[in-house]
């Protein structure tokens, strides 16, 4: 089997990748999918707050997927349901399915967009029992909205990132009774408005700089014991709260889904946890690509989406023989921001660079400042700037005309 | 005189601007757009949302449709929506956008199909 272009995973990256190299004159392409449907996380996301950006309105997960299946239905790209891809070596991937078996296909150019995975109890250490009741919440919320079941009745959740705060109300509208949302920074990890409309609406409570610091239950989770943290993340002694409570759901971060991608020998930034790449999304092989939560975890599937487009329209020009290299310089990540994507930037790309990042820490009236050999080439005014919030800034023309060499981007005062 | 200013988080976008509203007199600062100057009078007048859950499904890959609510509803009908979503029971083929419920609760919101199922093969 060969092709002009694999993509491996059929979710929003994977589709909104696919299209656009589709639309760049690629017409060999074939889209990879473990899943029996194409869609991704976004089928199980039926909440809405989905395409604001993209498409100018607010859609539910479900919606915004079919927007991009019905798009790609209309054209020659191939698509494989039930597959899962076993190794890529060089520009080789080996897959199977229950239909066609074991097979190797040939590609020109590949697009990795294998999206992420849940961390779960053990990656966080929660001592205690190991009864029955204890679910991440992404797990949990398969479950629900798409297998039909329910998971329990008295609930606590660990982790007050968006997928725990949409989980909270996703259980209360179902009738469950959602008894607290535990928080182990002194700030919440998800979107304000998902506190006002999850939690605030139906009066649950949040508690920051707080953790579980004791699971009980003999069969199944009979009840979990809560601690106040200090600064150091460290429970404090005698700040113990008992929850009874049959149902443990933890949303306690995302992790890029890169076992692939290094059985391809692909580079991987220790920051993100997912691929390094350049601006045009290509990784440290040539004609291999990557765009979406494969790359760091995104907040908005607008992002996701917007990546995705740039690695198919990159893809398509490695495959029609247009791809410039350039020199490349390395992005740096200085005070207050925790990494960039991408790492890396060709200083002769002829288009505006959108640079994502995120901060360390929640701040205030601040400036995003790109420094290049002791040189301010850039700056960007910031209000607020919160670690649950993917920052993003353009770097144009002019701005890229100015780097010599290795930049670095990092927070200053900005009043 | 001091205005009585009531603090609210936008949640039209994910942006969530923090509004001020002035309740008696119908001002809103704080807002980026028109839309979040809208939300922080009706937030404190009529509050609404938009409910978004599943219904049962019959004959389908999976036995769960997604449904939204295609307008938002007074928020104190939350749990009358549920109630009544629950007993819905539905059968596929189903296309997104076809109407599940009709005129909810007489708001004259309908609950629509949020996704596309088809027969299962």
């Amino acid at each position: 089997m060969t092709y002009d272009l694999v993509v491996v995973g059929g979710g929003p990256a994977g589709l909104a990748a696919a299209y656009e190299a589709f639309n760049n004159g690629i017409e060999s392409i074939l889209i990879i999918e473990r899943d029996m449907e194409l869609g991704g996380i976004l089928n199980q996301c039926i909440h809405n707050g989905f395409g604001l950006h993209t498409f100018k309105e607010e859609l539910t997960g479900p919606e915004y997927a079919e927007r991009f299946i019905d798009k790609i239905t209309d054209t020659s790209i191939e698509v494989k349901l039930d597959t899962m891809v076993l190794d890529i070596k060089e520009k080789t991937i080996y897959a199977m399915n229950p239909i066609d078996g074991y097979m190797e296909i040939e590609s020109k150019a590949i697009i990795l967009a294998m999206g992420c995975r849940e961390r779960t109890r053990g990656a966080i250490y929660v001592p205690g029992d190991r009864p029955a009741g204890v679910f991440t919440a992404g797990a949990a919320q398969r479950y629900i909205n798409i297998e039909g079941y329910m998971v329990g009745k008295e609930v606590v959740i660990l982790g007050s990132g968006d997928i725990g705060l949409i989980m909270a109300r996703r259980m209360t509208l179902e009738g469950a009774k959602v008894k607290a949302v535990i928080e182990l920074m002194p700030y919440s990890n998800g979107l304000n408005r998902n506190i006002v409309q999850c939690l605030e609406d139906y009066d649950i409570p949040l508690y920051l700089s707080h953790t579980v610091t004791q699971i009980i239950g003999k069969t199944r989770l009979e009840k979990i014991v809560v601690s106040q943290v200090d600064d150091n993340k460290k429970p404090i002694k005698g700040t113990e709260k008992t929850f009874t409570c049959d149902t443990l759901l933890l949303s306690v971060g995302l992790i890029p889904e890169n076992e692939l991608s290094k059985q391809a020998g692909l580079q991987i930034d220790t920051r993100t946890n997912g691929l390094v790449v350049n601006e045009t999304m290509q990784t440290s092989n040539e004609g291999i690509f990557a765009c979406g939560n494969v790359l760091h975890v995104h907040d908005l599937v607008d992002f996701v989406t917007q990546e995705a487009q740039t690695a198919g329209k990159y893809a398509a020009s490695y495959i029609k023989d247009e791809y410039k290299k350039g020199t490349s310089v390395k992005v740096k990540n200085g005070k207050g921001i925790t990494y960039t994507v991408p790492q890396n930037m060709n200083t002769i790309s002829k288009e505006s660079i959108r640079v994502f990042m995120r901060v360390s820490t929640p701040s205030y009236h601040q400036k995003i400042v790109v420094n290049c050999g002791g040189k301010e080439i850039a700056s960007f005014k910031k209000k607020t700037l919160l670690p649950a919030e993917m920052q993003s800034i353009v770097l144009t023309k002019e701005h890229l005309a100015a780097i010599e060499g290795d930049i670095t981007i990092y927070l200053e005062e900005g009043k | 005189m001091t205005a009585e200013l009531k603090k609210l988080t936008c949640i039209v976008c994910p942006m969530g601007c923090e509004l001020q509203v002035d309740e008696k007199k119908k001002i809103v600062t704080g807002h980026t757009c028109k839309r979040g100057e809208i939300y922080g009078i009706e937030e404190v007048t009529h509050p609404t949302r938009v409910i978004t859950t599943t219904v049962k499904l019959a004959k389908s890959i999976y036995p769960m449709l997604p449904v939204k609510t295609n307008g938002a509803i007074p928020k104190d009908l939350n749990f009358k929506c549920m109630a009544i979503l629950n007993q819905v029971e539905w059968r596929a083929p189903v296309k997104l956008g076809d109407i599940i419920v009709k005129d909810l609760l007489g708001t004259g919101i309908d609950v629509v199909a949020t996704r596309t199922m088809g027969l299962k093969k």
